[in-house]
């Protein structure tokens, strides 16, 4: 890309405490594969997640296809999967194991993970909070090299002979312990779990670094209540990710033991293969315990940067500031407290004292109270409002039906005696994937479709992104919906069939619709990439502020270079959420007009401001001016 | 072949992509951007409402049309109980749905771009805010206590005369044991004694494992205290009996129990769905390998007690069927444990003089 070096400004500004390189003429490998440019670093996530993305969904037709028509002759998988099928041109099951546990672990993971808070955790934070890039640059390189690492080596477990682990992403020993108890729990789960480890120094590294960068290099002016509430989200995500994290790694670093050095932590009384291991005093529970204590925050750590981008989507082009301004980083907070006291709520039936059961159906419950003043908030927003349905709005809304259909069968699935019958049905594969999945997935896309004019200095096309749209919401809808039904007749999950029973006879006619729907989708997103890499070359190009929106990253230039801006950074005055101000000119005010420059649209509260702001318009030093 | 349908592929794709391209450059040209964007806004705002109508129409039309195909017949009296607060929870939360995605399709609808116009500011509301945070709340605790209460029923410890069964998961079969029509108390196990022929791993030390059986099918009495006590020899297993509304995880290691009462028994489910053949089903839920998808265990309801208890009396105990582990018992019990076997007095001796050729690994 022709950056123009725009690193001509002079070192006059009080506001370059952080050095940032005069000179940035490095060579292709500096600037493009071992850079320490957070906007480069967030490229290199997005590309990694979609192929990622690519890669899970295609998983995921495949096994959609044996559910859908199980009678049908696969054969013509045979390039792609070879030794996998069967004779007779089915799946292999254990195969078919393998391809919901990788499907899980790579979309959770590696897409939802890392693609959508290393890319816009990395692109936005240094951008909208006026930092030139984040606090160590190197530490965020090494972020996404361990990332890239990682990726590497769960890419290639899935071409192994005994096939990738195979346990379900959650990986519950003994089965994910015991090689001898499926193939996939040999070198497959060893290589699943030395990947994630790497992951998890990926995510720490990158989880630190923002935290860092949030507290420590907002520009002035930029006070916490006038953050963005995308910069909130991502704040918070990473403080549960570097909380949780950790547990999940020690999580694996105990099954690493069980399964290599003979320890029993989760082991106890098994006879497998013939023979009684020695094994004794472990316990399984134990494993869902550490693991649901990260998994459970995941879930947050997956939606939360999705609710800020769309916080700032739908603000934007409602024209209106976002309803409760305070509301929305109170329940981000609440609901981040409260994802770490929830984890249980997946273990109801495990045999885990039932005591348990009831706390965490209270705590669990609880949480859907933020997350219903979250809808009630989004909602407000666009009333009364003058919407514009950008690619990015209409995925936003699509954002918000996804939270509020999968959101509310949560109420069925946490409340511990509803969750007899439901548990490990098809009920909680609705629920999740359109609340986690669904959600995170268009608010990625949504924060793609409206920071690409910032990261590639081009337009998307936005026809084509209408279509993705509607073929997207209609798709998934039409995958996930219908799983609702087959879960309440008790369907369960993972089953490779369900022809071995009468109950389950069933719904073969939903169970088709469900794989055309997915299959569409899938082709859907191929759209998308089309339109990604054919406007990053060819695209309408980009003004500064294409959406008119206020936030500081549309201060910096059509494609800002090193460092962001090219002279001062610029101060803060107002929150983000100055639209159509009654009074004022334009419907928008970016954060950086002060109020003096605004008198037809001061609130009374906010003329008294302009008292503070001194007209060289550089620092507002509150305490300083009282005294 | 494949080549040419390849080639196929990417000369339609290259069209496409040229049809693409000519129509941005032409669009370009004509520079119009202004009405198209305002266009493009109808057309999305009525798509919304077309959704959000035909979305809402093939939910409604599916969930009462085909009720019966997704509604699974409740055969257990707590089932009964978590069936009501199911449906009670549907029923809130539908109705919260239905509103809340009508006013967010409308207003995007209602409130879509029109020039000219200005929207609202309207930043917060403190009192509308507290009411939608305080009545989720009220109808969520509302739901929590009576989830609780039921919960709590559930769980709590099965009564001394409830009958016992124990249910254990192995890759990738179930079992059933039976305590015997002697005692009615399940002999003790222990992992390590498992072989191929004591697959439950049978302490036969324990006198009441001598009257134990092994049952292949799940047999249970209808409107009687059952309860399960469930375990796994080698991987998790879930125990599920999708019509007596019950599941609980069999975990190697440790026993988990559940506890419940069947209300109709396999005769009245037959006249009930009117299918002669109906047969209850129990599942495995929880992905334990390979052959997960086939864990069936068959289901059989009995009528009365006294039925059960006849069938009961027909089984032949596990130590009779196996009549050389008898060596295993101690010299003491021997003759307790075969007349709560069942096993004739005859073959003692027989027993006593036949070299045990059962190897110990």
């Amino acid at each position: 890309m022709a950056t123009v070096d725009l690193h001509t400004h002079t070192e006059t500004h009080a506001h370059t405490e952080h050095e940032h390189e005069e000179h940035h003429h490095g060579n292709f490998w500096t600037n493009y594969v071992f850079s320490e440019d957070h906007k480069v670093i967030a490229k290199q996530f997005l590309i990694t997640g979609m192929a990622w993305a690519l890669i899970g969904g295609v998983l995921s037709v495949m096994f959609r296809l044996q559910l859908g028509f199980p009678d049908s002759d696969l054969s013509w998988l045979r390039p792609l999967i070879g030794g996998w099928l069967t004779p007779e041109g089915k799946i292999d099951p254990e195969f078919y194991l393998a391809l919901v546990t990788m499907h899980g672990t790579i979309m959770v993971f590696f897409v939802l993970t890392a693609g959508l808070s290393g890319t816009f955790s990395n692109f936005l934070i240094p951008l909208q909070i006026g930092a030139r890039d984040m606090a160590s640059g190197f530490m965020n390189m090494l972020s996404y090299w361990f990332f890239f690492l990682s990726s590497v080596i769960m890419f290639t477990s899935l071409f192994i002979s005994t096939g990738p682990a195979s346990g379900g992403w959650v990986i519950y020993p003994p089965l994910s312990a015991l090689p001898q108890a499926m193939q996939g729990s040999g070198l497959g789960m060893t290589l699943w779990l030395v990947a994630m480890a790497l992951f998890i120094v990926s995510s720490l590294l990158g989880g630190i670094n923002y935290i860092t960068t949030v507290i420590n290099l907002r520009t002035k002016g930029m006070s916490f209540t006038k953050l963005p509430l995308t910069i909130w989200a991502f704040f918070f995500t990473a403080i549960i990710g570097v909380l949780s994290f950790p547990v999940l790694f020690a999580a694996a670093l105990l099954l690493i033991f069980d399964r290599s050095f003979g320890t029993s932590f989760y082991l106890s009384d098994i006879y497998i293969g013939g023979e009684a291991l020695p094994n004794q005093g472990g316990s399984p529970i134990l494993f869902q315990h550490l693991f649901w204590f990260l998994g459970h925050p995941e879930v947050y750590i997956v939606l939360l940067p999705a609710l800020g981008i769309t916080s700032e989507i739908i603000a934007t082009n409602s024209r209106k500031p976002i309803f409760g301004y305070k509301a929305m980083v109170g329940s981000m907070l609440f609901i981040a407290i409260l994802s770490f006291v929830v984890w249980a709520h997946h273990m109801f039936v495990t045999g885990m004292n039932p005591f348990l059961g009831s706390i965490f159906t209270l705590l669990t419950l609880i949480i859907a109270v933020p997350s219903a003043v979250k809808i009630f908030n989004y909602v407000t927003t666009l009333w009364k409002g003058n919407i514009i349905f950008t690619p990015a709005m209409l995925f936003s809304i699509g954002l918000v039906s996804f939270f509020l259909t999968g959101g509310i069968t949560g109420i069925f699935l946490g409340n511990s005696a509803i969750d007899i019958q439901l548990h490990d049905t098809y009920f909680v594969v609705a629920h999740f994937h359109l609340v986690m999945g669904s959600a995170s997935f268009f608010g990625m896309v949504a924060g793609v479709y409206h920071w690409f004019p910032k990261m590639f200095g081009r337009m998307l096309d936005d026809r084509l992104g209408y279509i993705h749209f509607w073929l997207t919401i209609v798709g998934v809808y039409l995958v996930f919906f219908p799983m609702h039904y087959i879960g309440i007749a008790g369907f369960p999950r993972r089953y490779y069939s369900w022809t071995n029973f009468e109950t389950f006879s069933g719904f073969a006619d939903l169970n088709m619709l469900v794989s055309i729907a997915a299959i569409i989708t899938l082709v859907a997103q191929l759209l998308f990439v089309f339109n990604f890499i054919y406007s990053i070359f060819r695209g309408r190009v980009a003004s500064a502020n294409p959406w008119n929106s206020n936030t500081l990253e549309w201060t910096t230039p059509r494609s800002p270079g090193h460092g962001n801006w090219p002279g001062e950074i610029p101060t803060v005055y107002r929150w983000p959420y100055d639209y159509s101000k009654p009074g004022a000119k334009d419907d928008f005010i970016p954060q950086h007009i002060p109020y003096s420059e605004t008198p037809e649209s001061n609130f009374p509260h906010e003329n008294e401001l302009v008292k503070l702001e001194m007209d060289n318009g550089s620092a507002i030093i509150v305490e300083d001016k009282k005294h | 072949m494949s080549l040419i349908i390849s080639l196929g592929v990417v000369l339609v794709l290259a069209i496409l992509y040229m049809v693409f391209r000519i129509g941005n450059l032409v669009g370009l040209v004509k520079g119009k951007k202004d009405d198209s964007t305002n266009s493009w806004n109808d057309i999305n705002a009525y798509l919304m409402m077309i959704f959000m109508i035909g979305g809402l129409g093939a939910f409604f039309w599916y969930s009462f049309a085909h009720f019966d195909s997704y509604d699974l017949p409740v055969a257990s009296e707590h089932g009964v109980i978590t069936d009501n607060l199911f449906w009670i929870t549907m029923a809130i939360t539908v109705i919260a749905f239905v509103i809340i995605f009508i006013v967010m399709v409308w207003f995007t609808f209602a409130y879509r771009y029109k020039e000219g116009r200005k929207a609202e500011f309207f930043a917060d509301h403190h009192k509308l805010e507290i009411i939608w945070t305080v009545v989720p709340a009220i109808v969520l605790a509302l739901l929590i206590f009576s989830g609780l209460r039921s919960w709590n029923d559930i769980t709590s410890p099965a009564s001394k005369d409830a009958v016992v069964i124990e249910l254990i998961g192995q890759q990738f079969m179930w079992t059933a044991r039976y305590p015997g029509v002697k005692d009615n108390q399940l002999g003790n196990h222990n992992y390590k004694m498992i072989d191929a022929s004591n697959e439950f791993g049978l302490d036969l030390s324990d006198i009441n494992s001598s009257d134990d059986f092994k049952s292949l099918e799940l047999h249970l009495p209808k409107g009687k205290e059952i309860q399960l006590k469930i375990r796994a020899k080698d991987v998790l297993h879930s125990v599920f009996l999708p019509h007596f509304r019950l599941k609980m995880d069999a975990v190697p290691g440790m026993r988990t129990t559940f506890k419940f009462v069947a209300t109709k028994s396999t005769a009245d489910m037959r006249a009930e769905t009117g299918n002669p053949k109906f047969n209850y089903e129990m599942a495995c839920t929880e992905i334990c390998g390979k052959g997960h998808f086939s864990m069936k265990f068959p289901v059989f309801v009995h009528d009365t007690m006294e039925d059960y208890e006849n069938w009961m009396a027909s089984q032949e105990s596990w130590l009779k069927q196996n009549p050389e582990y008898l060596q295993r018992v101690p010299e003491k019990l021997r003759e307790a444990a075969m007349i709560k076997a069942g096993i004739p007095p005859v073959t003692n001796d027989a027993i006593a003089v036949t070299p045990v050729t059962v190897t110990l690994n």
